[in-house]
């Protein structure tokens, strides 16, 4: 039996995430992050006109005001257009562990106020039969079928989320969490609400993806509605486009209450440093 | 270099044209409408021939809604009059089924999106009442599968027509997740209309990047400089490398094959990994810009040749035992035949049309880029037309790949660039074709621009193309063999449904 012996070459390439620290960087540009972001732009846009800054973003995640310039990861596509034009204030960041449990995080995510304790709390009521196991049903609203890929990644070996607990479900009864992916599409928004009826309670939505939180770029169209949580109550936001698996994974263990926003067990490196721990390539143990 | 070419032909006459130059040894290509100002129609049929791309172009002025249907003389023009029927209200006269496809809305009335028209058409919503019936009859059940469907999939909704375990009939239904991203590309300026390419169809961006700029570079007659063009086929390959893996992942979860699937879906980690070394994006986003390309390589060039050669080494050994284990094979002979003779009719592309005896592949026949001056080593074609014979296309297709993306990058090791064209060459007027070899097939781009603008982009994608023949490779099959047939397909329904 030949397989069996494959089976047994390569030795462990999972992950040691969440348990551990993981190194994925090699320059994966999970996110990008403003550099002296309480600082004003020179050509800043006064009141009611987008400055220079903010011109640069296709999606509109870049955002001018008195008090500096924010960017708004939930709309953020890593295009990576401002990176190339002002290298002095924007870089890409590997740091993947991007989600959220409320959209204003994404913009804000050192904001850690009552507000978003009340969320935690109630999420924690809500969540407190899952933290051993937790059910997925995936549903793709309108995505371009990438995001489908990073999904299907968690149960490769190398995420293998069956470890901790987390399983996909065919059956919308048996889900307590629902993934959503894609732009809510007026032809999804059906659908999408029977599944989220067809679950029994306690349920947490996932907005999976930078098109599922916000449109992204591809909307507005005549056939887009925007973000899914004009459909449905979303819990958690995962940017990214499409959100690699880790983040993916990140918010997951964020619905099931096993984490906080930053557990600084990802690399959260500029990138274009070395990594140091990555189970794939084996530099960790050279 | 082969060329694209344009006709103007008279509506009425429109489907005689394309019918003649498919019995003169042309292969139908698509056909698509985009709005013309004041209200009128451009019909394009597109026909791959032996001196390149042929459009034929029938206008439709503001006052007529209706055309003669290509159909009853080109079949494989069924599905393109169906998507035209729903952007544009256009009635195909004759068509013998004009079922709603990517937008059900009713026939009287109705606002249509119109591509190419510079008037916004607000929030449309589907009428889903426009949708034909379920079919019920003595002992015929119609089973719903979809449009959310068990396990990671894009939705899609299958309705099996069947009298019992037999498939008499699969109807394919791709609306739900339909997002009107033709009309987007209106909104945008040129750089982020790329970036909209590469969300088209997701898995595929790299050749959906460089199909929309070939086209745009062709306007505006420049050509990217040598590394950008070398770096856009290492991407190109890299990305069928991962398509062609995922495929082979869903096989061997179809089969069972749970070894297999572990290390295969590794290797498709792995791969996602070495594209995100070369560009800093697991889907090769962001590399192809208008004109070139967006840098030199991220990472040392002979670090990353070193851990490819590993992988594929890995890989070619995984797939060739898995493509040597009796249990698999047996599940793929025989299943899902597409016939050469239906093949040859639909003009099916990519690997579904060299598994059936199709052999061309635009990267030889109309090449494109650095395919011009490196080997491309195509798959051979096979007449068998089952899913095995798909695989083993893909199987070729990979190691053929790994050969070029080294090709590619080993001369291209210590260049200083220029890695794309400089100065203010984007203001370009006119309209033209650009095309790629994208994994699962022949990826056209019809892109019209004023002042640099692009005032219509439609892509024509493979996964369009080739949906239309999926109901056909079920005749007889039973239901277990469904998944291999779709992961034999290796389409992506976002490409499809628009
Ligand atoms: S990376 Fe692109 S999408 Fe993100 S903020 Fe910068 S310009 Fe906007």
């Amino acid at each position: 039996m030949p397989w069996i012996t494959r089976g047994l070459r390569d030795g462990i390439v999972t992950t040691r995430y969440p348990r551990r620290p993981d190194g994925y960087g090699d320059g994966f540009r999970a996110a990008v992050r403003v550099l002296r972001s309480g600082t004003t732009d020179p050509a800043a846009g006064t009141r009611g006109a987008a400055g220079a800054l903010a011109r640069l973003c296709p999606t509109g995640a870049i955002v001018e005001d008195t008090d500096g310039v924010h960017l708004d990861r939930g709309r953020c596509i890593v295009c990576g257009a401002c990176v190339a034009a002002r290298p002095d204030r924007f870089a890409f960041v590997s740091e993947v562990e991007t989600a959220a449990l409320s959209r204003h995080m994404l913009v804000a995510p050192e904001s850690d106020d009552e507000a978003l304790a009340r969320l935690r709390a109630d999420l924690a009521d809500r969540t407190r039969a899952l933290r051993r196991s937790i059910h997925i049903r995936h549903v793709d609203a309108g995505s371009d079928g990438a995001e489908e890929w990073e999904v299907a990644a968690l149960t490769n070996p190398v995420y293998d989320v069956a470890r901790l607990g987390i399983f996909f479900t065919a059956s919308p009864r048996h889900a307590d969490l629902l993934l959503v992916t894609g732009v809510a599409t007026a032809g999804m928004a059906e659908p999408l609400r029977r599944t989220y009826e067809a679950m029994p309670d306690p349920k947490i939505v996932l907005a999976a993806g930078t098109d599922s939180v916000s449109g992204g770029l591809v909307h507005p169209t005549y056939a887009t509605r925007g973000s899914v949580a004009g459909v449905l109550p979303v819990d958690v936001w995962v940017p990214g486009s499409p959100p690699s698996p880790f983040s993916l994974l990140h918010g997951i263990l964020l619905a099931m209450g096993l984490l906080p926003e930053r557990s600084d067990r990802l690399d959260t490196r500029v990138v274009g440093q070395p990594a140091q721990d990555d189970p794939l390539t084996g530099r960790d143990r050279q | 270099m082969t060329t694209a070419t344009t006709q103007g032909v008279d509506p009425d006459v429109l489907a005689e044209a394309v019918a003649a130059q498919i019995a003169d040894g042309g292969r139908f290509a698509g056909l698509t409408a985009s709005a013309l100002a004041g209200g009128a129609t451009a019909i394009d049929a597109l026909v791959a021939g032996r001196a390149g791309l042929v459009r034929l172009r029938a206008q439709l002025p503001a006052s007529h809604r209706t055309y003669p249907s290509l159909t009853p003389l080109v079949p494989a023009a069924a599905w393109y009059e169906r998507e035209i029927h729903d952007l544009f209200g256009l009635v195909p006269v004759g068509h013998p089924r004009l079922d709603p496809l990517v937008l059900p809305l009713a026939d009287s009335g109705s606002v249509r999106p119109r591509p190419g028209s510079p008037d916004d058409p607000g929030e449309i919503q589907p009428d889903h009442a426009a949708l034909p019936p379920h079919v019920r009859g003595h002992g015929l059940f119609t089973l719903p599968y979809g449009p959310v469907r068990s396990g990671v999939f894009e939705t899609v909704e299958y309705l099996l027509e069947t009298f019992g375990e037999d498939i008499p009939h699969l109807h394919t239904r791709v609306h739900h997740k339909h997002r009107g991203i033709e009309r987007r590309f209106g909104d945008l300026a040129l750089a982020d209309g790329v970036l909209l390419a590469e969300r088209v169809e997701g898995t595929v961006s790299v050749a959906h990047a460089s199909a929309l700029c070939q086209a745009v570079e062709a306007i505006a007659g420049v050509e990217p400089p040598q590394p950008a063009q070398l770096l856009r086929v290492a991407h190109a390959e890299l990305e069928r490398i991962a398509h062609h893996l995922d495929s082979m992942v869903r096989h061997s979860e179809g089969a069972g094959q749970a070894v297999a699937f572990a290390r295969l879906t590794t290797h498709k980690e792995k791969v996602l990994r070495l594209r995100a070394r070369l560009c800093g994006s697991r889907f090769g986003r962001g590399v192809i810009v208008p004109g070139g390309a967006s840098g030199p390589p991220l990472c040392p060039v002979d670090d990353f040749l070193g851990d490819l050669a590993h992988l594929s080494r890995s890989i070619a050994s995984d797939v060739g035992a898995l493509m040597a284990t009796p249990s698999f094979l047996d599940r793929l002979r025989s299943t899902g035949i597409v016939s050469p003779e239906v093949a040859a009719a639909h003009g099916a592309l990519g690997p579904v049309g060299r598994g059936s005896d199709l052999a061309e592949d635009v990267r030889v026949s109309r090449p494109y880029g650095a395919y011009r001056v490196l080997d491309v080593d195509p798959a051979p074609a096979s007449a068998t037309g089952d899913a095995l014979a798909r695989q083993q296309v893909r199987v070729h297709e990979i190691e053929a790949s790994v050969h070029l993306v080294e090709q590619a990058l080993h001369q291209l090791k210590g260049s200083k660039g220029p890695w794309r064209v400089e100065g203010a060459w984007t203001a370009a007027d006119g309209s033209a074709l650009g095309w790629a070899e994208a994994p699962q097939g022949e990826l056209l781009y019809l892109v019209t621009m004023e002042g640099g603008r692009l005032v219509r982009v439609k892509p024509r994608t493979a996964s369009f193309h080739n949906l239309a023949l999926f109901s056909s490779a079920f005749r007889g099959d039973i239901f277990t063999d469904f998944a291999f047939i779709e992961a034999s397909f290796g389409l992506s329904i976002a490409g499809v449904a628009g």
